[in-house]
């Protein structure tokens, strides 16, 4: 790929941001690519080295906030008709709460998720509490003289022990992925209004 | 290396690479390399964030019949770096400690 491609194709990619920000962008890589070939790369090599496009875009729409591609959606549309503006008004009871309700359920299943994780650390913690408390069972049986107890006792808290060890893993993992999902989640929102806008 | 301490160490190693003198994009990432390889999409983001935090400014300058955007560190930028190597004593006592603990 030659540089004018690379540059056509990137400014095709990014299309649907704010403009400042994708000219921005394209100074900065052309320069790159000027710089490179100055020192005596080939155009193909230089274009190689600044990485693939994918990467540079979805690291873009990550960065720039989401009220600024909010703000250059509502930009760049028509200005509405007269019985649009009707309309939109007439129908905002009908709208708006259905756009509350998206919302709603939106924010629910977000907390539900976050629930789950919290269930499963409240798991975990209360089966270290069994753990401790069977412990402290058996010492107890044990010093009245209840031999088999203690021994049942004992058993169950290490049963319980050994689960939490390996929930504690899961509890980690959870709590991680959760947190990967609501940055990927909020990457195809942005996305989303991005392609929304191209495709008018 | 964890995120968060390898984004504070890059922000401080892009100062350090401009202190001495105004320095341009791929100029930086060459003076880097020896010490951390830094990709082009991660020099803009740090250079972008340093920009807006005031710890340095672009201008603008012809070179060889286009233009080159070069970085200039200003006086906070000056006193990040000065910060940073206090807050390093301190994380060399702290590495000290834990060596000595195991």
């Amino acid at each position: 790929m030659n540089q004018q491609e690379f540059l056509a194709e990137l400014r095709n990619a990014l299309s649907g941001l704010p403009q400042d920000d994708i000219e921005e962008r394209l100074a900065f890589y052309t320069e790159m690519i000027d710089d490179r070939m100055e020192e005596g790369m080939t155009e193909q090599e230089a274009v190689a080295g600044i990485g693939s496009i994918g990467d540079i875009v979805s690291q873009t729409i990550s960065e720039v906030p989401l009220t600024k591609i909010v703000k250059t959606n509502i930009k760049h549309k028509r200005s509405l008709r007269a019985w649009e503006i009707v309309l939109i008004v007439l129908g905002f009871p009908l709208w708006f709460s259905l756009l509350a309700a998206v919302a709603a359920v939106a924010l629910a299943l977000y907390i539900v998720v976050w629930a789950l994780v919290l269930c499963l650390w409240a798991i975990e913690v209360s089966l270290w509490a069994c753990a401790i408390c069977g412990i402290a069972a058996a010492v107890l049986y044990a010093v009245k003289g209840f031999g088999l107890q203690a021994l049942a006792m004992l058993g169950m808290a290490i049963f319980c022990a050994g689960i939490s060890i390996f929930l504690f893993y899961g509890c980690v993992a959870a709590t991680k992925g959760v947190f990967c999902l609501t940055k990927k989640a909020a990457l195809a929102v942005k996305s989303l209004l991005i392609r929304k806008e191209t495709a008018k | 290396m964890d995120a968060q301490l390898k984004k504070g160490l890059l922000d401080v190693c892009v100062l350090a690479a401009i202190q001495a003198e105004d320095s341009y994009g791929y100029k930086i990432i060459k003076d880097l390399k020896p010490c951390i390889e830094l990709s082009e999409s991660t020099l803009y983001t740090i250079l972008k964030r340093l920009e807006a935090a005031g710890m340095l400014t672009v201008r603008s300058a012809e070179h060889d019949g286009r233009l080159r955007k070069y970085y200039h560190i200003t006086e906070e930028g000056v006193r990040r770096i000065a910060e940073f190597r206090e807050e390093w004593k301190q994380m060399v006592s702290v590495y000290r400690f834990i060596m000595k603990e195991e």
